[in-house]
Parts: structure tokens; C-alpha cells; sequence
């Protein structure tokens, strides 16, 4: 096992280090102190555990290795992930998961707002509650939320699907709730597996999906322009 | 009494400047389709730019350098501000981000090779970065766009150099449009997104708003890119002096600065003609801004929006910028707008297809709806295929040769042997208006507009 402590050693050093390790490596980052920029751009598959509050972007442009984080995150956890895993064991600022095209991210506290922003196809488990605008513009993915949501909740969704075990504090701007079908309970219980979050209950969460009805422009005549 | 022996004009119409007919026909037009326009191309209105400048070169006061012999540099150095490898090119002009989506995967291939052929850099788009491009181009610039399409941190690597994309002079504060017509199966897949959607797309960054954040984002990308490329910050010319000042606290290497003259493949009309300042005046203050801070020798400026010829280039580089970028010219350059196109070596007459567009050759701005005459900006495999890479690569490469050749040749009349010797000293203006932007004196006169004599 490595350990590298953010008290000796640079955010760049860390990075350096942690591209350079081999496949299947195991690996603590200590003392993070809420450094921004941990983990970031890393393609080994390594698992690595943040020992402590992390700042922000902190797994972002990911693209193969598991990070743990024990603590808090700052904004943007896991942005643009291709693939792999991101799990925080407490809560998370805003724009968690940002983009990601792939991989899962859990969050076992809470997140704030535009969770799953622009999310491409990655998956976002929060086992809390989320803040407002969460999955606005979510072009495909899933977004799973245990609690409740704040107000505006899938504004100008594409074809991502958000699934809430709480209350829905207001639908944003095209999004509307859907009846949950088979086919989502079987990815909600997969999912409930994977991220251990056992208080969610696939047969009683609310499908967010997009009405479709801002796809294109609405003219009074044809759609020539 | 009247005298009516005076005849009436045979002509009575009355022109007006409030209600002409191109206004007239715009009102009744949104009134029928209920929306705004939505259209490609750059502001057409006349806007105070570099043609109302002129060079002072040399003559008894200072004496020139001889053309063709003597020696005027082009090379052009940016981004080395960090550490990072910096890219080097052989002249100061470099290609625009234009995605694939906006243009046709033959256009795209074209740029690359017609950058790497003139010795300078190509930057992707919206969409992220094709193959095509990479391996036709020497130095490519990656784009990070508030839209993330197709972004992947392994093209990343790949790249030369990484731009993040703030804004366009063409719809500063706006995101870009892509009408469904354009958002065919391959280009929908690299989006993300269902074909044949008008894709609009975002306009802020999704996981950060504002220059502290910035600042953590470009040091992400160091990371990621372990410090080696270097990253330039694009934005739309708006509050110049604050915006420029804001990328260099955030680390920018180099600031790319586009006016209000910057084509885009498609974005509201109310956009591009009424958002934004021009390139002429937005350049000074930008340059005036890195002065300020004392940055002017560590950060690069590179200049878009309206750029069509060498004096352009010269004017905007004694201004202080380092480099320009062009884009709409470049797509000139290969044959937009052009009357015929070349298929299976015959040439075409292309009159009626601008004509189903309802334009003409020499006026088209229907970049937006994918039916580009001239294969360009299409994603239609009959239209594309009016375009071939390697004639239209060495036709833009020509093109910016060309240019650069315009610009050592009124730098060795300035009596200049490095092109980016060039000075605010060797211009005045012609109108008061350009004189006040540019802060040079209106020709003639010792008066710069503005300034304590």
C-alpha cells in the first residue's frame, strides 16, 4: 500500500505519483485538507482512498481507477469521468458529477445543486437529498436520489432518467414524471446493490424523464429557418 | 397659387432609414414564423475597423527594410508562460475552432492540412476532436466548451494545446446552435444527444461559474495534462480590460479575443449583430489590460473576428496582438460562397442551389442550414463530397501565405524585421471614431480622441 500525505508533498507531486503507479495498485492520500484537484486525469485502474475533506474536481476527467473519499467534497466531483468509480462517504458541493460520460459516482450524504449537470452517460447514486437543478441539461445517464430534491428538478433534460426516492421539490422546464416501469426496477435494484444504499426502495421511486417538447423549436410554420 | 405646369416625379418612392425594405421584410418574416432568426456568418453591419486605419512606413525620418531580401521574422511563440511545451509556429496566424458538426468532416480535414502545410496550429470544436483532424494536423488545440460534447481526457493528451472556450465574438454571453437538419446519426453519437435535434448548447461551463473557479479549472487541466500543454482562455469581446485581466489571474497562458465581426455556424441573428464590440477597438483594450498588469511580455494575445487580409493581420498585431485566428475566411478561402464547385473534375454552376436557399453566391450566410453549396459546412454525403480536402487544404494554405507575405511586407516598409515589431507608432486613423478606438491620432492631426495633449 502507498501512502501519500498532502502535508509533504504537492498536488502536482501527488498526481505524478499516482500516474506512474502500476495496475491494481492500492493507494491513501492523507491530509487532504479540502485540496482541489486530487486525482485528476488518471487512466490506471488503482484504487485510491482520500483521506479526508477534498476540494474540488476532485476524480475528474477520470478514466479508469476507483476513488474513495472519506469526507466532503467541493464542487464538481467526478466531472467529465469516462469510466470507473467515484464514492464519497459524506456529502457533496454543487455540480457533482458534472458531464460525466461514464462510471458510477456515489455520494452517501447529500448533494447540493446541478447534481449530474450535462451528465453524458455516467450514473450518479446520491443516497441523500440534492439541491436545486439537479440533472439540468442531462443528455443521457441515470441519476438516482434517495431524499428529496430541491425546486426546477430535470430543467431541459435530454435523455437522462432521474429516479427520487423522496419528494420532488418542482419539476424544471420540460421534465415530467413517468410511470416506473419493470425495466427500471431492475436497474434501481442493481444499482441499490452496487452502492449499498439499502434504504432505497426500487419499487417506490419517481421516474424523471425529458417531455421532449423542447427538441426543437417550436415556429408557426414549419421548422425551416 | 400652384403651378401645376411642373411635373411629378415619375418616381415616388421615398427610402427609408428607419423602415427599409431588408427591416420590413424581417418584421413580416418573424411575424409568419413566429421566431427569431437564426442564421450562420459574422455582424454584417458596418462596424469602425481596421480599414479605417492606415500605416505610417518609412521614408526620410526612418528608412525601411528591402522586401524579399532583407530578413522580417513570423515566427510566433505561445504559451510558454507556465512551463509548458509552447506552441511554436512559422506565422502569426493561426485556424479558428470550428467544429465537426458546423462543417463537413472534408472541411475539417482540410484546415488540418492547411494549417500544418502554412506552418501553423488548427483548433477542434464543439463535438470534440475527429481523427481526421488530429492526424492531418501538426498542431491541433483542444477545445473545452461549455457543452462538453465528445471532451474525453484521452483526446486531451493528444492535443497540443487546450483552449477553454468562455465565449465567441459572434454570440458572447450565448451558446452555440445546431439545427437538427446538421444533427445527423454520427454527429448526434459524438454529442450525446438524439439526432435531429436542434441542439442549443449551454452557454456557462457545468462545474464552474466564475474567475476563482477558473483558476481552480485551468490548474485541473495542468493536472491532467501534467503542466506539459499550454492552456489559452477564449472569450467574446465584451468587457475587455476586466474579462482579459480576470484570464490572466486565473492562469491563462494565452488569451484569445474575438469580436464582434466572428462567424458562427449558426446563432440568433439579434446576436450577432447586436452583442459584443469590435475586433479594432476590443485588441487595444486588451492589450492595454496585459500593459497594466505588467503581462504583456509573459501572456499572448490572439486576435479573432473579421480578419480577411494581411493589412488586417498587421494592423491587429500593432495594436498588440501576438497572433490572429480566422475562421470565416479560411472557409472563404476553400470556396464558400463561391459560384461553382469541382466534382470528378467538372466544374458545377451552384447558382440554383444558393437560390433554394434563398441567397446567392457572395451573400450566403446559411451556414445554419446544413445545405452548404460548397460542402462545407453540411453534414449531407452528396454535398460534402463537392469538397475535396487536399484542393481546398491547398487553396486555404495559399491563402494565409499570402496574407503573411502582406504582413512582412508592410512591417519591412515600417522598417521592421520582426513582424511583431510592429506598433501602435506606425498606425494613425482615418475617422474620428477609429482614432478614439485604436488610440492612434486621426491622420494628419496630433489628436487621439480621449487623451490629454
Amino acid at each position: 500500500m502507498v501512502t501519500l500525505s498532502c502535508a509533504e508533498l504537492t498536488t502536482t507531486e501527488i498526481n505524478r505519483r499516482l500516474r506512474e503507479l502500476p495496475r491494481g495498485s492500492t493507494v491513501t492520500i492523507t491530509e487532504p485538507r479540502g485540496r482541489h484537484n486530487l486525482a485528476v486525469g488518471l487512466f490506471p485502474q488503482i484504487d485510491i482512498t482520500v483521506d479526508g475533506n477534498a476540494g474540488y474536481f476532485i476524480g475528474g476527467l477520470c478514466d479508469g481507477p476507483d476513488v474513495s473519499v472519506n469526507g466532503f467534497v467541493g464542487w464538481s466531483v467526478g466531472e467529465n469521468l469516462m469510466s470507473g468509480t467515484v464514492r464519497v462517504h459524506g456529502s457533496a458541493s454543487e455540480c457533482a458529477g458534472a458531464s460525466a460520460h461514464g462510471g458510477e459516482i456515489y455520494i452517501e450524504g447529500d448533494a447540493s445543486s446541478r447534481a449530474g449537470i450535462s451528465l453524458k452517460g455516467g450514473t450518479l447514486v446520491v443516497a441523500g437529498g440534492v439541491g436545486h437543478m439537479t440533472g439540468f441539461m442531462a443528455q443521457a445517464g441515470v441519476i438516482v436520489v434517495g431524499g428529496d430534491t430541491q425546486e426546477a428538478l430535470g430543467d431541459s433534460l435530454y435523455e437522462a432518467v432521474i429516479y427520487v426516492g423522496g419528494r420532488v421539490g418542482s419539476l424544471g422546464s420540460d421534465a415530467r414524471i413517468e410511470d416506473l416501469g419493470d425495466e427500471d426496477v431492475l436497474l434501481l435494484k442493481e444499482l441499490v446493490e452496487r452502492s449499498g444504499f439499502d434504504h432505497i426502495e426500487p419499487e417506490n421511486m419517481t421516474r424523471v424523464a425529458s417531455a421532449r417538447e423542447l427538441y426543437n423549436f417550436r415556429a408557426s410554420m414549419s421548422q425551416a429557418y | 397659387m400652384t403651378d401645376t405646369s411642373l411635373p411629378l416625379p415619375a418616381d415616388a418612392r421615398r427610402h427609408s432609414a428607419t423602415f427599409p425594405p431588408e427591416i420590413i421584410g424581417q418584421i413580416q418574416r418573424t411575424a409568419v414564423e413566429g421566431h427569431y432568426e437564426i442564421r450562420g456568418g459574422g455582424a454584417k453591419r458596418s462596424v469602425p475597423g481596421f480599414d479605417d486605419l492606415v500605416f505610417l512606413t518609412a521614408s526620410v525620418s526612418r528608412y525601411p527594410l528591402e522586401g524579399y531580401r532583407e530578413r522580417c521574422d513570423t515566427r510566433t511563440v505561445l504559451g510558454a508562460r507556465n512551463g509548458a511545451a509552447p506552441i511554436e509556429l512559422d506565422i502569426p496566424i493561426t485556424i479558428a475552432g470550428m467544429s465537426f458538426g458546423a462543417l463537413s468532416r472534408n472541411a475539417k480535414e482540410a484546415l488540418g492540412l492547411a494549417a500544418t502545410m502554412a506552418g501553423t496550429s488548427t483548433t477542434t470544436g464543439d463535438g470534440g476532436m475527429i481523427p481526421e483532424e488530429r492526424e492531418a494536423s501538426k498542431t491541433l488545440v483542444y477545445q473545452l466548451l461549455p457543452s462538453r460534447y465528445g471532451f474525453n481526457p484521452r483526446d486531451l493528451l493528444k492535443a497540443d494545446a487546450v483552449e477553454i472556450v468562455v465565449g465567441q465574438g459572434a454570440k458572447p454571453g450565448g451558446g452555440g446552435i445546431l439545427l437538427g437538419q446538421k444533427v445527423s446519426e454520427q454527429v448526434a453519437e459524438m454529442r450525446t444527444l438524439p439526432a435531429g435535434i436542434d441542439q442549443r448548447s449551454a452557454s456557462r461551463h457545468p462545474d464552474w461559474t466564475g474567475p476563482d473557479d477558473l483558476r481552480i479549472k485551468i490548474a485541473e487541466l495542468r493536472e491532467a495534462t501534467n503542466w506539459e500543454k499550454p492552456i489559452y482562455v477564449k472569450i467574446g469581446a465584451t468587457r475587455v480590460e476586466n474579462d482579459v485581466k480576470l484570464c490572466v489571474a486565473a492562469g491563462a497562458d494565452v488569451v484569445v479575443l474575438d469580436g464582434l465581426q466572428g462567424g458562427t455556424a449558426a446563432t440568433q441573428d439579434v446576436f450577432i449583430e447586436h452583442a459584443g464590440i469590435p475586433t479594432m477597438p476590443a485588441v487595444r483594450l486588451a492589450a492595454g489590460a496585459l500593459r497594466d498588469i505588467g503581462m504583456q511580455d509573459e501572456v499572448q494575445l490572439i486576435v479573432s473576428g473579421g480578419i480577411r487580409t494581411g493589412a488586417d493581420v498587421a494592423k491587429a498585431i500593432a495594436l498588440g496582438a501576438d497572433a490572429v485566428s480566422i475562421g470565416t475566411a479560411a472557409l472563404i478561402a476553400m470556396g464558400c460562397n463561391s459560384r461553382t464547385y469541382t466534382l470528378d473534375g467538372e466544374v458545377h454552376d451552384a447558382t440554383e442551389d444558393y437560390a433554394r436557399l434563398g441567397t446567392a453566391p457572395g451573400y450566403c450566410h446559411h451556414m445554419h442550414t446544413g445545405s452548404c453549396p460548397m460542402g462545407i459546412t453540411t453534414q449531407d454525403p452528396d454535398l460534402e463530397r463537392r469538397l475535396d480536402p487536399e484542393v481546398a487544404a491547398r487553396k486555404v494554405a495559399n491563402y494565409v501565405l499570402a496574407m503573411t507575405m502582406e504582413v512582412t511586407a508592410l512591417a519591412r516598409a515600417c522598417g521592421k524585421s520582426d513582424v511583431h515589431n510592429l506598433e501602435p507608432e506606425d498606425l494613425v486613423a482615418l475617422t474620428v471614431e477609429a482614432a478614439a478606438m485604436a488610440r492612434v491620432p486621426l491622420a494628419g492631426t496630433s489628436w487621439i480622441p480621449g487623451r490629454e495633449t
